[in-house]
């Protein structure tokens, strides 16, 4: 969707202002919400990109009034509240896996890896000269909105991986070939850039092969 | 929100919202107290950019490894003890004279994890976020580092699961230098790529490695 998390390229947020020393967390209420953030995300009540979606798809003024893990707590919430789980007793028909602090140091080792065995050959080869798909899909999606309707390079091919589109709808993984694709900056700006090149990794379905 | 003086500080919005989400899920059984603070303790404590700092000095120590690295960086980390969440997918970009790498993620917050640590508030800020993309130069102005206009900066976005480290390239006056000596000079940011590591004056390098013959 063309939330206000699809940032590349806006202006008028002003200055980075790095902090020197900067802690780990600024408050308790950051460390909570991180870590109910990561146990709920390892249930399995929902995937990861259902989790961005639901970021995603908060009020575009408090998102972007929000310091990050605030917009992380208030997505929990919105999930929690979707699958029934914040009633009593929880009202989700599958209860979730629940986290043991046993299991913890085996779940983050482990992650969650999203490349799959290939079942197709890739549509892409590295130099060829793609264009990524003009679309406003009103879900989830990887393709930032500012590269929509560009031509690029393919730099490298990086595998079949879980697709989010459909990962987020709760239509299932549809792996996809996977690529970084190389942008020149002046293609995607103009002349009002001080890049040479932005590479964006860029499912399949994005891409339109570009004549020669 | 947060005064000076932590001890003054009421109970904020998002303190009490956060602790009766927490309260009501331990309530549920959905959520294990301990793992909360475990998870805490390790992202707060254990996990953080001196993993990447290994890396980049294995990386500037033995040509073998930097080869490993560029053919296949999730392999390669791993060797070192490094994996999982967020670093599920890794690929390493090489600075070299004349080309500085920067990432960013447009569209969310992500970030090699166990070679980095958690990223600081800035890499998810509108601000970092909305210009990497466009602007690097005044990006990096901020940080304190003017290239030269002849250097080429490439930006990578992470919009999927692939996660990027830089490799800084390797400063003057580190010859002779162990792994331990380089990876004590190699920083976070850049690693992402906001910074690079500067020459080393011959004074510090003398007083790491003693006085060269």
């Amino acid at each position: 969707m063309n939330g206000p998390h699809d940032l590349g390229g806006a202006q008028g947020f002003g200055p980075i202002a790095p902090e020197a020393g900067e802690p780990r967390f600024h408050d308790e209420w950051e460390r909570r919400a991180f870590a109910l953030t990561l146990a709920m995300g390892a249930s399995g009540a929902w995937n990861l990109d259902q989790a961005r979606s639901a970021r995603e798809s908060l009020p575009p003024a408090l998102y972007l009034s929000s310091s990050y893990y605030q917009i992380w707590f208030e997505a929990l919430e919105r999930l929690l509240q979707a699958r029934g789980l914040t009633r009593q007793p929880p009202g989700a028909s599958t209860p979730p896996r629940v986290l043991k602090a046993a299991d913890v140091p085996a779940v983050l080792a482990r992650g969650g890896p999203t490349e799959r065995a290939p079942t197709r050959e890739a549509r892409f080869a590295v130099g060829d000269a793609v264009r990524a798909r003009m679309m406003h899909p009103t879900g989830h999606t990887r393709l930032p909105r500012y590269l929509r309707g560009h031509v690029g390079q393919i730099e490298a091919v990086r595998g079949m991986h879980v697709y989010p589109d459909t990962h987020a709808a709760g239509e299932g993984e549809q792996p996809c070939w996977l690529y970084t694709v190389r942008f020149e900056a002046k293609t995607l700006w103009g002349a009002d850039t001080t890049a040479a090149s932005v590479h964006v990794d860029c499912w399949e379905p994005y891409l339109d092969a570009e004549p020669a | 929100m947060s005064g000076n003086h932590p001890h003054e500080r009421s109970l904020t919005d998002l303190d009490v919202r956060v602790r009766a989400l927490e309260t009501l899920l331990i309530d549920q059984g959905l959520v294990d107290p301990a793992a909360l603070d475990l998870l805490i303790e390790t992202y707060e404590h254990r996990v953080g950019p001196h993993n990447g700092a290994r890396v980049v000095a294995r990386a500037w120590s033995d040509p073998a490894y930097r080869d490993w690295l560029q053919q296949d960086a999730t392999a390669a980390i791993a060797s070192l003890g490094f994996t999982g969440r967020q670093g599920e997918h890794m690929v390493a970009l090489f600075n070299a004279p004349g080309v500085h790498h920067l990432v960013v993620c447009t569209l969310c917050s992500c970030y090699p994890w166990p070679v980095l640590g958690l990223p600081p508030a800035w890499y998810k800020s509108p601000a970092y976020r909305s210009r990497a993309v466009i602007d690097p130069r005044g990006v990096l102005a901020e940080f304190g580092l003017t290239l030269p206009d002849s250097t080429e900066i490439r930006v990578y976005d992470s919009t999927a699961e692939l996660r990027y480290l830089v490799i800084p390239e390797r400063p003057q006056g580190t010859q002779g230098w162990s792994e331990d000596q380089l990876a004590a000079i190699v920083n976070r940011d850049a690693m992402i790529g906001t910074g690079v590591i500067g020459p080393v004056a011959d004074s510090v390098a003398e007083s790491v490695a003693g006085p060269v013959a």
